[in-house]
Formats: structure tokens, sequence, C-alpha cells
């Protein structure tokens, strides 16, 4: 269901793990580091998590979207580590029976990760500095 | 009584180190990391902090027992 992986995350395999023979669509999210953030040219991002409270914690949200949206599955895996632009940081798959479900379920999932999972990130600049985001 | 505490992101980098165990007459999670705040020079104000214990998250009031395992969670950052 959740995975931290130190290596690239691969789209194909992930999308794979989910078989629900009830579900009649997939919603995929991948997040990818980009080259700026706020006005500032960023070179490349660090990643660091928990991973006992991030399982947890992931087990909780996918709960959550089951019972708000009716989804059917939720997989969910997050890179750590040092990251280049362009690469994928995460990924969110959530199936339902139809795809208003699939929709709303993937958004709540990524909107709910990215408040609440324990992963930290650190900017790197074109200009050589770096900043732990939100701190 | 002693407590393990594991340090990430920030707080790692300001207490250079991944975790320590340390004899403490703290109470509470606040007054354990106001301790810390002390002897590693951390930035973060303890209300921008989430903490757990024992691999569950708890408020920052939450009482120590001896043995406990504390993690402090710094502002977090994913996706």
């Amino acid at each position: 269901m959740f995975e931290l992986s130190e290596r690239p995350l691969d789209g194909v395999k992930l999308r794979a793990t989910l078989t629900e023979p009830a579900a009649g669509a997939l919603v995929i999210f991948e997040g990818w580091v980009r080259n700026e953030n706020e006005g500032r040219p960023v070179t490349g991002l660090f990643y660091e998590a928990e991973p006992k409270l991030c399982a947890s914690e992931m087990e909780k949200i996918a709960g959550e979207a089951k019972a708000k949206f009716g989804v059917l599955g939720v997989r969910v895996a997050h890179r750590v580590g040092q990251l280049a632009i362009g690469e994928m940081a995460v990924w969110v798959g959530v199936t339902a029976g139809h795809r208003d479900a699939a929709f709303a379920g993937c958004r709540y999932v990524i909107d709910e990760l990215k408040k609440r999972l324990p992963v930290w990130k650190k900017e790197h600049y074109a200009d050589q500095t770096t900043r732990w985001v939100g701190m | 009584m002693k407590i393990t505490i594991h340090y990430f992101a920030m707080l790692r980098e300001q207490a250079r180190r991944d975790e320590e165990s340390r004899e403490t007459n703290a109470t509470t999670v606040a007054e354990l990391y106001a301790e810390l705040t002390q002897a590693h020079g951390f930035t973060i104000p303890a209300g921008n902090l989430r903490a757990a214990v024992n691999d569950a998250f708890v408020k920052m009031d939450a009482p120590l027992r001896d043995g406990d395992v504390v993690t402090f969670i710094p502002p977090v950052a994913g996706g």
C-alpha cells in the first residue's frame, strides 16, 4: 500500500499492483521535482522520512479516502534521498468503481499526505545554498 | 529517567546526530524539547513541531516515562 524508495519510482510497476476487479477507473498523480520554487532556481531536492510514522499515517489517510469517497484501492510511493530536476518524488494511484470517486479520492490522498506524512524536503538552489522547506 | 530521542531533517543537522539517549528530569515532551533546545540550539519553535512517543503521535504536553522513544517531527513537506 505504501513504500519509501531510495531508487527511482517505476510508475508502470506501481500501477500493476492495483488490481481490483470492481474498479472501473484509475487516477494517478505523479509529483515531480521542479526547477524553481517561489522564484528561486532549484537544482535538486533531498527528501527524508520517518518510515514507521509514514506507514501508519498513510494507512489512516487511505482508510479516510475509502470511507469518504468509496474508493477501492490506494497505492502510494514516495522517494527519499537526493533527487534531480524532473525525477518523480511521489506516485499516488487510486482506483474506484467510477471516475468521480477516483478523481476525488486521488486528490484527497495527495493533499492529505502533503500535510500529514513525516517527510521533509531540503531544496538545493542554483547559488549553492540550501533550505529545509517550511522550517 | 532515560529517554531515547530520534532526530530528523533540520533537527538532525542541528543536533549533529540521528538519535541520542539522555538522562532527563523532563516530565513532558514539551519540557524535553525545551531542554534539548538549550543543549543543541534548535531554532524550530515548539509550537511548529509535532511529536511521537513509541511510534504514535502525541500532544506536546504528553507525559514521559522511563524508556520512552521520542521522535520530534519538524514541519513536513512531502510530495
